[in-house]
């Protein structure tokens, strides 16, 4: 087992009361920050540490933070984006049920850091008793003066407030979820001006994952070149998966970044193999928007190389033979899951979380999942592939969002790697409307 | 001031133009199409995304170019800023399949909508458009919404460009109709049937690009391209008064704002001037009025047809460039 940042203490019984979480190292981060050191020396050791962004983009934390603008006179926010919807990624809601505290923390040293004395968490709506988690601990530690005026007598005031969603993906993107915490329609904004500019109530605002918050207590108690020194690369840390699908030990686990994707998918130590001994298929390594990589891509990039969990090694090759870490939700497929019908699931579920504001993505999104509805049951055409794969080029990259991105890579990707899949579909709808029915490289094997 | 170069064309404007406005300052066909921007309006524009063009040259001091096609109509000019928009075939594929995607849920019933003859979307189809439609699936279709007694919405042909939520927002003492749902069920409607009533609603109907708002004095009355534009004002309490007459013979069928080049309203009126006043008595006539964009009006021939020339003489040959229609 390797070094664990987040989920450390994560088992203790009673870990998510204030007591026990002090017991065990709490809020250390906190005097220490707010007693020893400036804010500007705070953002340097992030920026030391190389910690980027575990929501999905993975960008440099600390490169976020010093592009905030620090105009005189005007209030700056911090805003912890907890509206986690991607399909597949359940990490943030598994850790702040478990330690609520452990992201108070790291809001508290967070916000010193960026000066802000109001910030918010935006949970995700359907996370209600999460929210009343996390509203239990942030009264407990504004009882214990961690919070509210003059936090441990430093002359520091935070106010920390959660906010639920209303059940929408979109509002997971930074600038839609600024708005919805404005109790505006969940609609992304045009960028530029750029949420550090021009953020939540027209004033500079940071929008930081809850994962990547929270690791800020470690970079400050430990200091970030500490940190830097764990993980691969420019891909410092450790990382929660969110490990789903046919898997033995689907679950979350934090892993040093740079472990062979392999390892982690075999390994009992992780995911334990697939289900049932069966041979792998597919993996979506990043959560539902990334490009889906077939078995001999996972493993092995196109040059050769043992791929390993890391931004860079996921994204080798690019879209041609690569994909994404992004928010870190490890889906694995088996030999007897279908492509088609996975991918239009994904299709139907961006058509659904579309906000209708731009047009590529509001037709588009629609479009796909219709033409991938009819191929899945069998009333697909020989030009549809071309069709897909020509409407998701249309949408990605000209929209407002990403969201666009996201449903168009999934789709592109999937009839890159898979498309005699989707031609066998299209030219045996009967055998492929069986339930059940797979293809498995030759015609019609099929299993009910 | 800022100095862009548009599609080989060298132009200055204040900093802080976005490049749709600097494009304008040339003029012609170089010229990206606008749906859902809307000069008046503040804050419209970003979200149709026909506008998109290709920044090859960020500014004078970070020549990278930017990595997406950008909104031009949002996107404000940087000096030494370097733009292709009708001399890059990307932008021009990404616009043409933009336009597949507005016109795929769009109902296309041209022949019985009064907004054919005066209608962005159809321009735009025809300039950017192709013949064939590659979507076979079911059209979209909406529950009927009663705006009240002057407005008639048509969701079917709404491209959701946010406008008449702009113009109720900046225009009108209070909005009552916005965006619901999401996606594509996105629609625009009221609160529980609620009615558009104030001295200012009727102006959705000027501000809306297609056929989705239209004027229910005017509805089925004549075809657009057969009516006569005359300049005209009265003296109105509640507005300027200045606004153009749609007239067959004698009878006024329909009155608007003046519109520009770019379909954009010079002053907004009032409903009185607009649903009220029928009758030649009622105003003091101009003239002609000069009707530039709108391709079948401006072939109307009580005066002289107006070309398409582009104020800058020397337009280099390739932004006269067509795609190759399918």
């Amino acid at each position: 087992m390797g070094i664990k940042i987040l989920t450390e203490h994560i088992n203790v019984p009673g870990i998510e009361t204030l007591e026990v979480y002090r017991k065990h190292g709490g809020y250390r981060s906190v005097e220490k920050a707010l007693k020893t050191m400036s804010p500007d020396e705070v953002v340097e050791e992030v920026k030391t540490s190389g910690l980027r962004g575990r929501g999905g983009a993975g960008f440099p934390t600390g490169m976020k933070w010093s592009f905030l603008a620090k105009p005189e006179g005007i209030p700056r926010y911090l805003v912890c984006n907890a509206d986690e919807s991607e399909p597949g990624t359940f990490k943030d809601r598994y850790f702040m049920e478990k330690t609520p505290h452990s992201l108070i923390e790291g809001m508290i040293t967070s916000s010193y850091a960026l000066g802000a004395n109001t910030s918010y968490i935006y949970i995700r709506g359907e996370l209600m008793f999460v929210l009343r988690i996390l509203e239990k601990a942030i009264a407990e530690a504004y009882a214990a003066g961690l919070l509210g005026k003059n936090i441990l007598g430093s002359g520091y005031d935070l106010d920390l407030h959660v906010a639920p969603g209303g059940g929408a993906y979109i509002c997971g993107e930074e600038t839609a979820l600024l708005e919805s915490l404005e109790g505006k329609r969940g609609n992304p904004r045009n960028k530029p001006p750029f949420p550090a500019v021009k953020g939540l109530f027209a004033s500079p605002t940071v929008v930081n994952n809850v994962e990547s918050i929270a690791s800020v207590p470690w970079i400050v108690n430990n200091g970030g070149a500490e940190y830097a020194k764990i993980g691969i690369g420019r891909s410092t840390g450790t990382k929660l998966f969110s490990c789903s699908g046919n898997i033995n030990k689907p679950g979350v686990y934090e892993i040093e970044l740079g472990v062979p994707v392999e390892e982690f998918i075999y390994s009992d130590e992780y995911c334990g193999g697939i289900w049932k001994g069966k041979q792998l298929k597919a993996v979506v390594p990043g959560g539902s928007s990334v490009p889906i990589l077939p078995a001999n891509l996972i493993t092995k990039t196109a040059a050769g190389e043992d791929r390993l969990m890391s931004y860079e090694s996921l994204s080798d090759g690019g879209f041609v033979s690569g994909s994404m870490l992004g928010s870190g939700a490890f889906i694995v497929f088996d030999e007897d899951q279908c492509i088609v019908r996975n991918t239009w699931n994904y299709a139907r579920f961006y058509h659904h979380e579309s906000c209708g504001q731009c047009s590529p993505c509001r037709e588009g999104t629609g479009w796909m999942e219709k033409v991938l509805h009819r191929i899945e049951h069998g009333h697909g055409h020989q030009q549809d592939i071309d069709l897909l794969v020509s409407v998701a080029k249309q949408i990605e990259g000209n929209t407002i969002c990403p969201l666009g991105d996201a449903a168009a890579w999934p789709v592109a990707s999937a009839i890159r790697h898979f498309r005699e899949e989707f031609e066998w579909h299209i030219k045996h709808p009967k055998e492929a409307i069986l339930p059940g029915a797979v293809y498995r490289g030759q015609l019609a094997t099929i299993e009910a | 001031m800022a100095k862009i170069t548009f599609d080989g064309i060298e132009v200055e404007v204040e900093d802080g133009t976005t490049i749709l406005q600097a494009a304008r300052k040339i003029g012609g066909s170089v010229v990206p199409p606008a749906m859902c921007y809307y000069t008046p309006l503040k804050g419209s524009g970003g979200k149709c995304r026909v506008c998109l063009v290709k920044v090859t040259q960020g500014s004078a001091k970070d020549s990278r170019p930017m990595p997406k096609l950008v909104a031009s109509c949002i996107t404000p000019v940087q000096d030494g800023m370097v733009v292709e928009n009708t001399t890059n075939e990307d932008v021009l594929n990404a616009r043409k399949g933009i336009v597949e995607m507005l016109l795929i849920n769009h109902p296309l019933d041209c022949p019985i909508c009064d907004q054919a003859g005066e209608c962005d979307l159809q321009d735009l189809s025809y300039e950017h458009g192709v013949s064939a439609t590659r979507y076979e699936e079911e059209r979209r279709k909406f529950n009927k919404i009663d705006l009240g007694p002057y407005i008639q919405l048509h969701m079917t042909r709404c491209i959701l460009c946010y406008r008449c939520v702009y113009t109720a927002d900046q225009i009108t003492p209070n909005r009552v109709h916005g965006v619901l749902g999401r996606g594509d069920a996105a629609e625009i409607g009221t609160y529980i049937e609620n009615v558009i009533d104030n001295d200012f609603s009727g102006n959705v109907i000027d501000v809306c690009p297609v056929g989705a708002l239209t004027d229910k004095t005017w509805r089925f009355k004549n075809r657009v391209w057969f009516t006569k534009p005359m300049d005209a004002h009265r003296d109105c309490p509640t507005c300027s008064g200045k606004v153009t007459l749609w007239t067959r013979g004698e009878e006024v069928l329909r009155v608007t704002a003046r519109k520009d080049q770019y379909n954009e309203v010079e002053e907004f009126i009032c409903n009185t001037c607009r649903f009220d006043k029928k009758e030649t008595k009622d105003w003091t006539i101009e003239g002609p009025r000069h009707i530039e964009r709108n391709s079948v009006i401006s072939a109307n021939h009580y005066e002289l047809p107006v070309l398409n020339v582009p104020i800058v003489p020397n337009l280099p040959s390739s932004t006269k460039k067509k795609l190759p229609q399918q």
